[in-house]
């Protein structure tokens, strides 16, 4: 294939970053297009048609990949700029106030004015949050959170003054009983010494002496489900994928977390991880995969540095590479992928998509990754959360992990508290935990509120009444209930929440980040928005009851056509909230 | 019972096609099955010449067992499967597809679809006046061929006949992202200076008359295109050796588009530049 590119040529700075990329392929063109908008800020025709040179990528292709990432620009913008968050916990603490005064001394939202919307940052229980970013030869960004306007405008001018944010925090640190936490915000998240000296990398140890089928057997007999939203059983997707008689396979972490409301997995990559890097090198053993990616949302600059920092330590002392831990034949090693501004990329196949540099959609299945997954090869999928399980019931052992939780769903989980939430954080009990424990854990709404809702899975989740606190948080009891627990979101309403503006936020975002591959999707999400408007600001088409009635046929289309779980789902709240908190009463009187 | 035969020996698969048992040779889909026995569904994005892109929805079937519908373009018949071409969820979301579609795009030169509305009591206009469209005024920045993306409905099958199923010229991509999402070159520049080379074997599997021939174009606009008028001949090209087949339309004495057929073992309906466009002489204007 030759190649045509356009009449246009890279800067010398963008010249550099880009020729670091010669001889490598296709796979690296997310990569390239993060280190152009590192140095530069935008993504120019002439750094373009340069990263289709190296890459030898057709340049309409490269331009349909980047174009697909919402931290991309292919305008000329300014090497600064700040991303507001607006999405659901920092809209419920105060998003609006400081866009609004964002506007007023900068003006509207764009480049040009130095400041962005965003959708969810993953920093829910520091709502409202900001990132800063400023692109030069170490590009900096900077976390604001808790934030305000003023801190905003600042920083929007003289630009992000650290690499990376705070230590991670969680609000049960160091207290007897945790497991996936127990050293979030109490070990030295740098040191793999203080990791050994705790614990770390014994379970790798152990499922080295155990072998490939003795960790998948440990692993299925514990009945641990995945963590990131649909809870298939991990230990038979590793089965299927160790049992393809093709090679190589990969594993994929998926640390991409997009979900609104959800911050867990940034918590544990921040807090503990050596854990992450050593779960993923037992997975990897286990299903016969010689290399693991692990793909990071964007805008986790702390994870990221932290992650790069285990990975190196490890591989220096011979966790990873060759001959794992002295284990002649099993070789295994680490890349870490950086997301660009997509939800849609935490979809399993999407994933893939872009790791391989394609645009993010979702594939057909079948073919399922364990046959046919990155690269076309079997590939395993897990969650951080999901992963991190594994060293727990490699040391405790697969029946003491069973007693923790409910019969259907065993194990400890990590939920995810915010809104209007006394103490938001990261909280870790054993399944079967109600509601209302977990509330009380947190500290219930603020001083003289009320509850009004709880937003349970996310966007893709449903609305819980004050009246079901006492369900147990469990896979079958949430199912039970039509409800899910999903990414473990628990996003507290009090009564001044302001539920039209919320469910609008909720349409908004699948709007935004469907992928649009399918007309269920990509024009229903727009419908259902439109119709959504009218509903809440009482202007209807005919009447509201037509309104709610066109908005059902759309979300049933959506839930029964879409290709891959957003559009399947981007309904599910809105429904939750007409039928269960009786807003389509409310909202046709 | 219906025993469908077609081809080579394969071994057969039955299953309950509306309630009706149906064998078909392994590695159908349950399209190929509906064709077979002589039931309509509804297509846009399924290409007799391309693999399938599962965009449009359109052709969504029920399949017991299974919590969505599927596609009946791609899925392939499985020993056993229950298929309901004509359930009231089918029904439904085959009627609220083409009303997305028609509510957010120009279908007016998209063929059947008038009846396939009609048929299922679709209303695009439903939505309301304000529901946001992808209308826009049509790019023309070549003398041969004309892009009308006011009309686009997103199938992907230009995208795939330009790029490595048959041109390999990779002109065009999808850009851009959910409703956004759209048919470009790098930096929308302008054809001339992108990588078509004018094959046309993009205008060839569009669906909808997005992308047309310039001639078609002109003659539809000032209202003289006529199908009615129209004869198909299908000849050989004389340009080279390869011995691509060529239908040429002829519209008063005048060839007014070139196809060619997709079933021919040369060209899968594939042309280059000469045998697509190079029929100006033969009409000297
Ligand atoms: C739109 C969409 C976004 C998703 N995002 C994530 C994500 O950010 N992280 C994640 O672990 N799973 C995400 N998932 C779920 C994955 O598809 C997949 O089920 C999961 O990563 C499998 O890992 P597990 O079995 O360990 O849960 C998403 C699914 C969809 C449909
Ligand atoms: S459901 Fe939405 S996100 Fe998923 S493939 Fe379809 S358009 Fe893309
Ligand atoms: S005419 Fe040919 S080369 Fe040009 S865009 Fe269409 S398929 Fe691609
Ligand atoms: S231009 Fe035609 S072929 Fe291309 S995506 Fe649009 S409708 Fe499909
Ligand atoms: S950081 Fe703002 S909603 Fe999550
Ligand atoms: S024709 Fe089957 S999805 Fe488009």
């Amino acid at each position: 294939m030759d190649l045509k590119l356009l009449d246009a040529e890279p800067t010398e700075a963008e010249r550099v970053v880009v020729d670091l990329f010669t001889g490598m392929g296709r796979d690296q063109l997310l990569p390239a297009l993060h280190a152009v908008n590192d140095r530069v800020g935008w993504i120019s025709q002439g750094a373009l048609n340069h990263i289709c040179r190296v890459l030898h990528v057709p340049p309409a292709e490269a331009y349909g990949v980047a174009s697909f990432y919402s931290l991309f620009s292919l305008t000329e913008r300014p090497a600064k700029v700040v991303h507001v968050c607006v999405d659901l916990a920092c809209q419920v603490n105060g998003a609006k106030a400081v866009c609004d005064r964002l506007t007023d001394e900068l003006g509207p939202a764009g480049a040009g004015s130095g400041w962005l919307r965003s959708p969810c940052l993953g920093v829910c229980e520091k709502a409202p949050a900001a990132l800063a970013f400023e692109a030069g030869e170490v590009a900096k960004e900077q976390l604001l959170a808790p934030t305000h306007a003023g801190e905003v405008i600042a920083v929007a001018a003289a630009g992000p003054s650290r690499v990376d944010g705070e230590r991670a925090e969680v609000p049960q640190a160091g207290a007897p009983g945790l497991r996936l936490l127990k050293r979030v915000g109490v070990v030295d998240p740098e040191s793999l010494d203080d990791y050994r000296a705790t614990g770390g990398y014994q379970a790798l140890r152990t499922a080295l002496l155990l072998g490939p089928a003795g960790v998948i057997r440990e692993v299925s007999d514990a009945k641990l489900m995945g963590r990131g939203g649909a809870a298939f059983p991990t230990g038979r997707k590793w089965d299927a994928t160790a049992r393809q008689p093709v090679r190589p396979h990969y594993l994929v972490c998926n640390a991409d977390e997009s979900e609104p409301g959800t911050f867990k997995d940034r918590l544990l990559m921040e807090g503990d991880p050596f854990a992450v890097i050593e779960s993923m090198t037992i997975a990897g053993f286990a299903a016969g995969c010689s290399k693991g990616y692990l793909y990071l949302r964007g805008e986790y600059p702390r994870a990221l540095h932290l992650l790069r920092n285990a990975i190196s330590k490890a591989r220096e002392r011979g966790f990873l590479g060759t001959n794992v831990m002295g284990h002649e034949g099993f070789s295994f090693d680490i890349e870490i992928r950086r997301g660009a501004g997509a939800y849609i990329c935490g979809e399993e196949t999407a994933i893939f998509n872009s790791i391989e540099g394609f645009r993010g959609e979702p594939r057909s299945k079948p073919p399922f990754p364990v046959e046919q997954g990155l690269f076309g090869k079997p590939t395993v999928v897990n969650n951080v959360e999901t992963l991190v399980n594994v060293p727990v019931i490699l040391t405790e052992g697969c029946e003491a992990y069973t007693r923790i939780g409910t019969e259907g769903s065993t194990g400890p989980k990590l939920f995810c508290l915010s809104g209007n939430v006394s103490r938001p954080g990261v909280y870790e009990v054993p399944f079967g935990t109600t509601l209302s424990e977990l509330l009380d854990l947190a500290g219930g709404v603020p001083p003289g509120r009320e509850l009004r809702a709880v937003l349970l899975g996310g966007a893709a989740g449903g609305f819980v009444r004050p009246d079901e606190l006492d369900l147990p948080l469990t896979l079958e009891d949430a199912r039970a209930a039509g409800t899910t627990l999903g990414s473990g979101v628990v996003l507290v309403l009090d009564d001044t929440a302001d539920l039209g503006s919320f469910l609008l936020r909720i349409a908004a975002f699948f709007r935004d980040e469907s992928c649009g591959q399918c007309v269920p999707c990509r024009i229903g999400t727009v419908r259902q928005e439109e119709a959504l408007h009218r509903l809440v600001g009482k202007r209807p088409l005919s009447t509201s009851a037509a309104d709610l009635q066109l908005l059902r046929e759309v979300g049933q289309v959506m839930r029964d056509s879409s290709i891959c779980g957003l559009g399947q789902t981007a309904w599910n709240a809105i429904e939750s909230a007409l039928d269960r908190l009786g807003y389509a009463e409310e909202a046709t009187k | 019972m219906t025993i469908v035969e077609i081809g080579l020996p394969k071994r057969l698969v039955e299953f309950t096609l509306d309630g009706e048992s149906v064998r078909v040779p392994e590695g159908a889909t349950i399209l190929d099955a509906c064709t077979a026995v002589g039931k309509s569904i509804p297509t846009l994005c399924y290409g007799d010449t391309l693999k399938p892109a599962n965009a449009c929805r359109v052709c969504m079937v029920e399949v017991e067992g299974s919590r969505t519908l599927v596609p009946s373009c791609s899925r392939k018949v499985e020993p056993g499967m229950v298929v309901r071409t004509d359930s009231e969820r089918t029904q439904h979301s085959r009627k609220l597809v083409l009303e997305l579609l028609g509510s957010a795009t120009d279908l007016s030169t998209t063929p059947h679809v008038d009846e396939w509305m009609s048929a299922c009591g679709a209303d695009p206009s439903r939505f309301g006046p304000d529901a946001e469209t992808k209308l826009q005024p049509t790019t023309v920045d070549n003398p041969l061929y004309v892009r009308d993306y006011g009309k686009c409905i997103m199938c992907y099958k230009c995208v795939d006949a330009c790029g490595d199923q048959w041109q390999n010229s990779f002109a065009i991509s999808v850009a851009g992202r959910g409703f956004d999402a759209h048919i470009s070159t790098e930096f929308a520049t302008p054809l001339p200076d992108s990588a078509c080379v004018y094959c046309g074997n993009c205008i060839e599997v569009c669906p909808t008359g997005a992308l047309s021939f310039k001639r078609e174009h002109d003659k539809r606009e000032d209202g003289t295109w006529d199908e009615s008028k129209q004869t198909r001949t299908t000849t050989v090209c004389t340009f080279c050796g390869v011995g691509c087949n060529l239908t040429l339309h002829v519209q008063d004495n005048e060839i007014v588009k070139v196809t060619s057929p997709h079933d021919s073992t040369v060209t899968h309906g594939n042309l280059c530049i000469k045998g697509r466009f190079g029929w100006q002489h033969v009409q000297n204007r």
